[in-house]
């Protein structure tokens, strides 16, 4: 039978890959990929402790991180559009302007 | 046992189609990959009953979410492959592994489950989005409305921020555009 440590191991290894992708990531829109990877697998922890405990509680905090996810992206994404029409590029290196 | 098939088919092309997002070096296929593993945990939820969490899922995550993404790659070049520049990539899989590692020990650690109460607990013979209604706009009702209003202000500061100056190209310089109004003079 699957248990409750089977969905958080899922969501633990699924959280590792985004936060690999956040650490190896030098452009910006593929970093907005692993955030969202990341939310994803708590997402789904969440949604395990709140089925295996009979709670609703964990399905409400994944409503609102969905909705926090959504702002997040509208902001972001026009952030990206603005730094590329400055810029012309999304690496972060191109970015580093303090030389030291 | 349709549980068990399912929960190992889910979670094996979940973390495939993740490690693609993450490792992939075109936009294109990372973006594509990501939509298909937002609708793969939408099945996670459906298999946990938390039905209307699964439908927002579909709605929110893979309707708006990468609608929002595909508008945005459109601004941005998407067929050009990335170049990255890893200084250390070796250091970024042994930090990523040990925190896994670290995860899932804690998370396979035993629980003191007996102490644990369910706040707002989950009612028989009630469908899961009517019990979620129930608990959303009583005990939740301040949240749900500062989350409405904050989506409103980030609607706003998206408009704003991607609003100004969009009748340039971004992507190509204005040689180009001149290139094809030459193409069009020709035929």
């Amino acid at each position: 039978m699957i248990g409750l440590s089977h969905y958080l191991i899922v969501s633990a290894l699924i959280f590792s890959i985004g936060l690999i992708g956040v650490l190896r990531r030098r452009n910006l829109l593929m970093l907005f990929f692993a955030t969202e990877v990341m939310l994803n697998a708590v997402n789904i922890a969440f949604a395990a402790i709140s089925h295996y405990y009979n709670d609703l509680t964990g399905q409400m905090f994944a409503f609102f991180i969905i909705a926090i996810a959504a702002s997040e992206v509208a902001v972001g994404l026009g952030l990206l559009i603005v730094l590329y029409k400055k810029y012309g590029t999304l690496n972060l290196d191109d970015f580093a302007s303090m030389k030291g | 046992m349709y549980e068990i098939v399912a929960f190992y088919l889910f979670s094996v092309l979940a973390i495939g189609l993740f490690l693609v997002t993450v490792m992939s070096k075109n936009v294109l296929y990372a973006m594509t990959s990501l939509a298909a593993g937002m609708v793969l945990i939408s099945g996670f939820f459906f298999l946990l009953g938390a039905d209307f969490l699964g439908v927002v899922q579909l709605v929110a995550y893979v309707g708006a979410i990468m609608a929002l993404y595909s508008f945005a790659m459109m601004f941005f070049d998407a067929t050009r492959d990335i170049k990255e520049k890893n200084t250390n990539p070796a250091l970024v899989f042994l930090l990523g592994g040990l925190s896994a590692v670290v995860l899932v020990m804690m998370f396979a650690a035993p629980i003191h489950s007996d102490a644990i109460q369910a706040l707002y607990p989950m009612h028989e013979g009630v469908g899961n989005a009517q019990d979620v209604g129930m608990v959303l706009f009583t005990k939740y009702l301040i949240p749900f409305e500062v989350a409405a209003l904050m989506l409103l202000v980030a609607m706003i500061a998206g408009i704003i921020l991607a609003g100004k100056k969009m009748d340039q190209s971004l992507t190509e310089d204005i040689g180009a555009d001149d290139e094809i109004l030459k193409q069009k003079d020709e035929k």
